[in-house]
Order: C-alpha cells, then sequence, then structure tokens
C-alpha cells in the first residue's frame, strides 16, 4: 500500500538511491584500491585483443574489460562479443582428431 | 602515559575539527587531563571552536622552531580546566612544521597528558603526514556520502601505508529519516564497505552549529542527540562498552505507520 502511495508521490525509483551509492561506491573502491590506472587497463585490453584475434574475429568496439569484486577478492572480467571463429583455427582442431 | 591520537577524514567538511572539540570537552569531563593540538596550519579553527580565538598569544610553529616551549603556548579552558589548546599558526603554511618536529613535541607532552588529539587538515599531503606522524591510533571521521566515504577509505590506505594500522571509524550527520527512506547509505553500507572498527554514529543535529555559534562545543548540551552520541565516543574511547544510539526521531507519520501497522 506505502508503495502505491509513493507511486502516487512519484517516487517509486527502482533502487533507493542509498543502494545507488553503495554499489557505485563498491565498483569505483575496487579501482582506486588495485591502484591501476586506465593506461593501464588499456595496455591490458589491448594485449588481450591481440591473443584473442589470432584465433576469432572479436568487436572490439563492444568489448569491455573491468574490475569486479567477487566476495573478498578481486576479479578481472572481460566481457568480448566474438563475430566468428577463425576457419584455421576450426581446421587446426579437425587436424587433431 | 598517554595516548596520542589522530583525527582525520581526507574530504573537508566532514567534521574533523568538530569532533576533536567535542572529544577533548568530553575525555577532559571525566578528569582527563587533555591536550589538544591544531596542524591546520594556515587554516585554523579548533581556537574558533572551542571559545579561545581571544587568548591565543603563542602557536604551534612557535613551539615547533624551539622559539618557546610547548607549556607557553599552551591555552587552558577556562570552564574545563583540564583541557589545554596549542593553536596553530594562521599565517604560516603547512610546510612550517615537519613530522619529526610533531612527534618530538608529543613526546615531550606525553609525559604531563592522558590525551593527546591532534586535529589534521584535510588531504593527503604534506600537513596529513605531519599530522599523523605522532599518533599513536587514528580516528577516521565520514560523512554517509559517496565523496566522503571514498576520501575515507583512501586515508586508511595511507594510514597503513605509514603502519598506522589502529584505526577507527566515527561517522558524522547521519540523517536519520533519509537512511530509513533508503536515500542515504546506511551503517551497514559504510562497515561493510571500509571494514574497520566503528566507535560512533553521530546524527546531523542543528545543535551543532548552534553550539559552534557560541564557541561551546554541543557535548556539554545534554538535550542534543549529537552531543550524547559524541560522549559514547569518548566513553568507547575509555574502554567501555556503550550500544549505539537510536538515531530515528519519531515522526508524526511514523506514529501514524505504528497505529495503521504499515
Amino acid at each position: 500500500m506505502l508503495r502505491a502511495v509513493m507511486k502516487l508521490f512519484g517516487r517509486d525509483d527502482d533502487k533507493p538511491s542509498g543502494k545507488i551509492a553503495r554499489d557505485r561506491l563498491r565498483v569505483v573502491l575496487i579501482h582506486d584500491r588495485a591502484n591501476i590506472s586506465p593506461e593501464v587497463v588499456n595496455h591490458i585490453k589491448d594485449d588481450i585483443i591481440k591473443v584473442i584475434s589470432t584465433y576469432m574475429d572479436i568487436n572490439q568496439h563492444d568489448m569491455e574489460i573491468s574490475l569486479s569484486d567477487d566476495d573478498n577478492s578481486v576479479a578481472l572480467l572481460a566481457s568480448i562479443p566474438v563475430k566468428r571463429i577463425k576457419p584455421q583455427v576450426m581446421s587446426s582442431r579437425n587436424m587433431h582428431r | 602515559m598517554s595516548d596520542v591520537i589522530v583525527v582525520t577524514s581526507g574530504k573537508g567538511g566532514v567534521g574533523k575539527t568538530t569532533t576533536t572539540a567535542n572529544l577533548g570537552v568530553g575525555l577532559a569531563k571525566r578528569g582527563n587531563k587533555v591536550a589538544l593540538i591544531d596542524t591546520d596550519t594556515g587554516l585554523r579553527n579548533l581556537d574558533l571552536l572551542l571559545g579561545l580565538e581571544n587568548r591565543i598569544m603563542y602557536d604551534l610553529v612557535d613551539v615547533a622552531t624551539g622559539r618557546i616551549s610547548y607549556k607557553k603556548a599552551l591555552v587552558r579552558h577556562k570552564k574545563h580546566e583540564t583541557l589545554f589548546l596549542l593553536p596553530t599558526s594562521q599565517i604560516r603554511d603547512k610546510t612550517a612544521v615537519t613530522g619529526q618536529q610533531l612527534i618530538d613535541i608529543c613526546n615531550e607532552m606525553r609525559g604531563e597528558f592522558d590525551y593527546i588529539l591532534i586535529d589534521c587538515p584535510a588531504g593527503i599531503e604534506q600537513g596529513f603526514k605531519t599530522a599523523i606522524a605522532a599518533a599513536d591510533y587514528a580516528i577516521v571521521v565520514t560523512m554517509p556520502e559517496v565523496a566522503a566515504v571514498r576520501d575515507a577509505d583512501k586515508i586508511i590506505g595511507e594510514l597503513n601505508r605509514a603502519d598506522k594500522d589502529r584505526i577507527k571509524l566515527v561517522v558524522n550527520r547521519i540523517r536519520s529519516h533519509m537512511v530509513d527512506s533508503g536515500d542515504m547509505l546506511d551503517m551497514d553500507d559504510i562497515n561493510d564497505i571500509l571494514a574497520i572498527d566503528c566507535i560512533g554514529q553521530v546524527p546531523d543535529d542543528e545543535m551543532v552549529v548552534t553550539s559552534t555559534n557560541r564557541g561551546e562545543p554541543v557535548i556539554s548540551n545534554k538535550k542534543s542527540l549529537a552531543g550524547q552520541a559524541y560522549n559514547n565516543i569518548v566513553g568507547r574511547i575509555c574502554g567501555e562498552q556503550i550500544p549505539f544510539l537510536d538515531l530515528r526521531k519519531k515522526t508524526l507519520f511514523d506514529k501514524l505507520k505504528q497505529i495503521l501497522h504499515v
């Protein structure tokens, strides 16, 4: 019921701003604490692209790389959209069979 | 033997000086001999918050350079007779006092005082490094806001790097009605993120402003919730186990909700 009243007053945001603050802080502090400059992250990204590109065609434009908090450890997350596996990779796999 | 405590925050305006003044008065009220050292050289304000601004003769720079003894520079509080202020210079800048000089001054003072509180300037530059040099432990003051918590995290990192690993947290200016509605970081969020021992949760209280206007720290005002919260921090510093205050003010709406069971 309270929610309905809040909605009437236009206060029914999906997430309370306090929780948005918490989530944003968590992400920014992972970067702060890791002490990695954006430049280094870009170098890592370029190197990953180099390695992956040998085997796959990837969409470099939509590629995302970020640090994330996984309970008490920090994880490096890379999201790399793959367009297709390169033919020579498939054939070399076939050769091994 | 005394405890030397630095009150720091990184970000400005979160209430370092207010906290220092209140804890100083509170500790003195319990019969401790307390010295407060202002290290915010060039931007001194601790004198103003304690109502001592008209009684300053010498300052920290005079003591650090060996021109006079610390005893000559100390200003005794008239109302709280075991409370002393070592003010800093309003004319000089942060480079005028070094960490080693502050360590030497504190070591000389340790025998005479139960507690020495150092009010740290904002920032992480030379002034901060000087202020923390002499401290046995640190009280980090923050607020339930993203910038203040981020800066507190940075300061905790800097303190650790300087081998100051005894750190306590004070969260200041909590607006409980905003916490209740989910529009402010709550204590669980902050404890979770910063992961250091919290010794104080101080509400945002207009009486802090009015008492600052008068130069009488709010801890002396028994009606003030912030004053009670500061008093509890003092107890915890002295080793007492005190539960945190319930900061929620019951509004008419709350009472109505209670009646309607919603």
